[in-house]
């Protein structure tokens, strides 16, 4: 078994393991915790529709913050919608997700592919740089932020390099990347990356609470 | 050099020649040793943990927004004060303790036991520098309500006896006297009598039946005690059969703002008591903020089911008897900005209901930029106006408000929250600045058509 079909093999199948079982065991505690009961009168009924609304409209910052947080969600959106495109948008990853779920769509042009890729990791540096020097930023940060941000740029890094066919022969290049990918997927339940299942949580919360309060959300 | 020397140095910053003020200064209650404070805040800390507070531990992303969002940050550039950071301690503890792999951060010990130290320098942040305004909430990208956590870690706190003194001093009279600013029922009485005489008006008291009971906050029984008898002008020209009763007069919850249940139960429960006595249909709460949210939005979990009547602010109230035609106002030739209380606008959805006043008051009004949900803090809320050791900061935070209030042009600011209103005139007076602050409720009991 070469690097290759070890990292598309065993590797695959021992991280998705990993992040399906970490991913209903996070989600599953959370549901185990007691839930409040807020016994208040709601002003309005229609506190579900907010807390859906919410998922929603906290992609977007009310105008009155938009000044002030105009350079990290900048920032964010590229970031995220770039990957969204790297990843679901060319080929051989529509391929990928081919062979395991069936599942297949039209891919984007490779130039395209490229410039969202090639904007992703300058986002990714930019991003890591801010967080380095920016004071909040910085005093937040602990390893879960700085190990995410390893395991979310090395698969663009050598995707974009496999790609280029830059450093080693491209089979090694691709195993290379498909391990890193791995460790994402492995990473993924443990830390921040969980953002993507438990914003819709947090954001549908709150939602519900100022709706029956007749308050902003 | 000794200790208190190195300690303190020489600060030849200020105009006040004086020592530097140490970095971490933090009061304690109560007679117990390091681990039993420990111990009651992990244990109080945890008690709080519910599925809403853990998914919002588990979802911030350390994007930081918050900071940008919070009038402390934006005012003294300082990152201590973002505000998911204040909860650093309490996230600590839940990573630790509670979250799923909380195991592997106990044998790894890859998240630290958090220490009585740790605490005590959270003080400041948890307290001193936190109104639980919740603009920081409205921000979030997560939809993480920052404001309400900040609310629960306090009561860890309360029972670590690691609040601030001067806090702990008010919501202990709260609860052994009835009131935080010495306002006991004789006190009371003695200024219903005073208003009524003052006002030329009934102010009932003690009524046995009543559809609705009028409740007034401690600062306006103690220093702005017009609103009793402005309250009582507007009820009497609607005819309304009303009363305030002594059992339960007061709504200024301080057992909520330090962050004691029992005490915050104890303040609820009289209001609910004095409301069910007299057979009340409505409690129209007064001008202050945090004691909507105590009754309006926490009161019938401290009741333990749903309250068997309906709760206003006064904003609301007015809002609604002028809207339906029955209270009638004269129409008033002034230019005012209003500032809008953020536990009755923000966190609490009644933020129309002073402009429909201010709209059939025929106010010129010019509003604040941000205003309304999206208003900046006066700075006082939370109990932060009682905190002295955080005068310095809250004038600094202040200023906001005054570039805000300078910018609209008018001299006059209303408010319908006392706290707000003492806050503004603490401020004015420490800035010798022109401005009048002013509430609404007085000023349509000051126009008030009477057939």
């Amino acid at each position: 078994m070469d690097l290759l079909e070890f990292a598309r093999g065993p590797a695959l199948q021992v991280a998705s393991l990993i992040f399906v079982a970490g991913l209903i065991w996070r989600l599953v505690h959370l549901f185990l915790i007691p839930k409040k009961i807020d016994i208040s009168e709601a002003r309005f009924s229609g506190e579900r529709s907010g807390g859906l609304r919410t998922i929603f409209s906290r992609f977007l910052h009310h105008k009155e913050f938009r000044a002030r947080t105009a350079n990290s969600t900048m920032l964010a959106y590229t970031m995220h919608i770039g990957l969204a495109i790297v990843i679901f948008g060319s080929a051989p990853h529509i391929m990928f997700i081919e062979s395991f779920t069936g599942l297949s769509w039209p891919a984007l042009p490779s130039v395209a592919i490229h410039i969202a890729a090639a904007l992703t990791f300058a986002a990714l540096l930019v991003s890591i740089g801010r967080r380095m020097r920016h004071p909040v930023l910085k005093l937040l940060s602990n390893f879960d932020d700085y190990f995410t941000w390893l395991v979310t740029t090395a698969p663009v890094l050598t995707g974009l390099l496999a790609v280029a066919h830059v450093g080693a022969r491209y089979e090694t290049l691709l195993a290379i990347h498909i391990l890193s990918f791995n460790v994402f997927l492995i990473w993924f339940p443990f830390g921040k990356l969980m953002h993507s299942f438990l914003a819709v949580g947090s954001r549908y919360t709150t939602g519900l609470t100022f709706t029956r309060r007749g308050a902003k959300v | 050099m000794t200790q208190a020397i190195e300690q303190y140095p020489l600060d030849e910053s200020e105009q006040r020649l004086t020592v530097k003020e140490p970095e971490t200064r933090h009061d304690t209650q109560g007679d117990m040793d390091v681990d039993e404070r420990l111990r009651r805040a992990m244990a109080n800390l945890a008690k709080n943990i519910n599925r809403t507070t853990a998914t919002y531990m588990e979802a911030c992303v350390h994007c930081g927004q918050c900071a940008e969002a919070c009038h402390y940050y934006v005012q003294t550039g300082d990152p201590k004060y973002t505000p998911i950071w204040k909860l650093e301690i309490f996230k600590q503890l839940y990573k630790r303790e509670n979250s799923p792999f909380g195991f592997f951060y106990r044998l790894f010990g890859l998240k630290r036991k958090i220490s009585v130290e740790q605490l005590g320098e959270w003080q400041e942040l948890l307290y001193d520098s936190c109104t639980m305004c919740g603009r920081c909430s409205l921000v979030c990208p997560m939809g993480i309500d920052i404001a309400t956590l900040v609310g629960q870690a306090r009561h860890g706190m309360f029972k670590a006896g690691l609040i601030p003194d001067e806090l702990h001093a008010v919501a202990q009279r709260a609860r052994e006297q009835g009131s935080p600013l010495g306002a006991t029922a004789e006190v009371f009485e003695d200024r219903a009598d005073w208003m009524a005489d003052e006002h030329d008006t009934e102010v009932y008291v003690d009524e046995e039946e009543a559809d609705i009971l009028v409740s007034m906050s401690s600062i306006e029984i103690m220093k702005y005690p017009n609103a009793i008898g402005a309250t009582a002008k507007i009820l009497n020209a609607l005819g309304e059969k009303w009363t305030f009763r002594t059992e339960g007069y007061e709504a200024t919850n301080f057992g909520m703002m330090a962050g004691n249940v029992e005490w915050q139960k104890h303040a609820t429960l009289k209001l609910i008591e004095a409301a069910v006595n007299c057979g009340a249909k409505l409690v129209v709460l007064p001008e202050c903020g945090h004691a909507y949210g105590a009754l309006r939005w926490q009161g019938a979990a401290m009741y333990g089911k749903p309250l068997p009547f309906k709760v206003q602010h006064i904003s609301e109230f007015l809002a609604d008897v002028i809207s339906s035609g029955r209270l009638k106002v004269r129409k008033v030739d002034q230019t005012v900005t209003f500032h809008d209380p953020c536990q009755v606008a923000r966190r609490g959805g009644a933020t129309e209901a002073p402009r429909i006043v201010m709209e059939a008051l025929g106010l010129d009004l010019k509003e604040m930029t941000p205003h309304g949900d999206f208003n900046w803090c006066c700075g006082g809320g939370g109990g932060v106006v009682t905190i002295h050791r955080a005068d310095k900061l809250r004038y600094k935070v202040f200023g906001l408000k005054m570039d805000q209030i300078e910018a609209t042009g008018a001299d006059t600011v209303l408010s319908t929250c006392s706290n707000c209103r003492q806050s503004y005139n603490d401020a004015k007076e420490h800035f010798n600045w022109d401005k009048k602050m002013e509430s609404l409720l007085e000023l349509v009991a000051e126009n008030l058509v009477e057939d």
